[in-house]
């Protein structure tokens, strides 16, 4: 009982603290969650965040509050569900309850403008090496197929500005093809 | 009863903003300005402005600003339980599927090809970032358009990620205060 209690305290606390300092979108709380999550606490397994990660995408609503509602019930069930939206949407709630009322003041001081640029860089970086960790493995599988997905998906979100929902969509289709390939007896591809 | 139409307003936008994010915006738009008159398209403009310079999700930040503005602390209230209700039960579920069968062969296939895709998209919004941060002007070839310090404090803040394992909240503070201190540095000695 009291492991469970520990778990959903560590939960609370971790969430509350990357909702609280992810500027930026959806990507970049899903990028500090894998470092968080797998590489520092060794809950979850890489391959398995990808996974929660394609969930907390391919659902509607906000990918950083998804993202929260996947890891919270893999590790504590409903329980942990809440437990991750609350400390999710706290953070936006209280900072944009204080910011909405002197906006103005805060829009144009410079340090602050400086800051944000500044974190825009660190945020790119986070990105960037959680990027690597998981294309080094996609690469190392030498699975061909694997690595084409990549790159024609990078192709088609970047230079397409196509909703992410689409390439989702295909790449299931892709899989289910595959499952149904190796049902007629054919080798794995 | 503004708190309910606050409430399902925001539930739709919950339910139906694919994608996250900048893909929410048109949307949030629709609802809140169009549709209910509930903020200019100025106030509108400064909502997303101050979304992008504070955490949080966009349609989370979007429900309270205009929850707030619109019925106060209530209004907050309703109108961000509602654009997170959708995902509370979608997500879920989809969560529960994934714990329950995720070991399959067939499933597994599925989740094979859709892996390469989810690095890609995280890849695809990294360098989107990184562009937008180095050629704050838009991209170009001249040298004299490329925001330097933010070059070099993406390799820094790449360095201590990747290769010393540093904290990823601290090396974006520390990003942060290097921008400031650039600056400032620049502006004493040049």
């Amino acid at each position: 009982m009291k492991e469970k209690k520990e778990v959903l305290w560590k939960l609370f606390i971790s969430n509350l603290y990357l909702s609280a300092f992810t500027f930026g979108g959806g990507y970049v709380i899903v990028s500090l969650m894998k470092k968080k999550f797998v590489d520092e606490l060794h809950w979850i397994e890489e391959q398995e965040m990808l996974d929660l990660i394609a969930i907390a995408q391919s659902s509607p609503g906000a990918i950083a509050v998804n993202g929260a509602i996947v890891v919270g019930y893999k590790l504590a069930g409903i329980v942990g569900v809440f437990i991750s939206i609350l400390a999710t949407i706290l953070p936006p709630f209280v900072f944009l309850s204080v910011i909405s009322f002197f906006y103005t003041a805060f829009s144009q001081n410079m340090i602050i403008q400086l800051l944000l640029k500044g974190m825009q860089a660190g945020v790119g970086a986070v990105i960037c090496s959680v990027v690597f960790d998981m294309g080094k493995g996609i690469i190392h599988s030498r699975n061909v197929s694997s690595i084409l997905i990549m790159i024609i998906s990078f192709c088609i979100t970047y230079f397409l500005n196509i909703n992410v929902i689409f390439v989702v969509i295909t790449c299931i289709l892709i899989g289910i093809l595959r499952v149904l390939y190796s049902f007629k007896g054919g080798k794995k591809i | 009863m503004i708190y309910l139409q606050l409430f399902l307003s925001f539930l739709q936008i919950g339910m139906f903003s694919f994608g996250g994010g900048y893909a929410a915006m048109p949307f949030i738009q629709d609802q809140v300005v169009n549709l209910h008159h509930w903020l200019s398209l100025s106030e509108f403009t400064d909502l997303i402005t101050i979304s992008q310079m504070t955490p949080g999700p966009i349609a989370v930040n979007s429900a309270t600003f205009v929850g707030l503005k619109i019925a106060g602390f209530l209004g907050a209230v309703v109108a961000t339980l509602g654009c997170i209700l959708p995902s509370c039960f979608i997500v879920s579920i989809l969560a529960y599927i994934y714990r329950k069968y995720h070991k399959l062969t067939m499933l597994q296939t599925i989740l094979a090809s859709l892996r390469p895709a989810v690095v890609a998209m995280i890849a695809s919004a990294g360098v989107s970032i990184l562009v937008s941060c180095f050629w704050p002007k838009g991209f170009s070839f001249s040298l004299s358009d490329i925001h330097l310090s933010s070059i070099f404090i993406f390799i820094i803040a790449f360095v201590l990620l990747h290769y010393k394992k540093i904290n990823p909240i601290l090396v974006m503070v520390f990003s942060g205060f290097l921008e400031v201190i650039f600056y400032y540095g620049a502006k004493l000695f040049l």
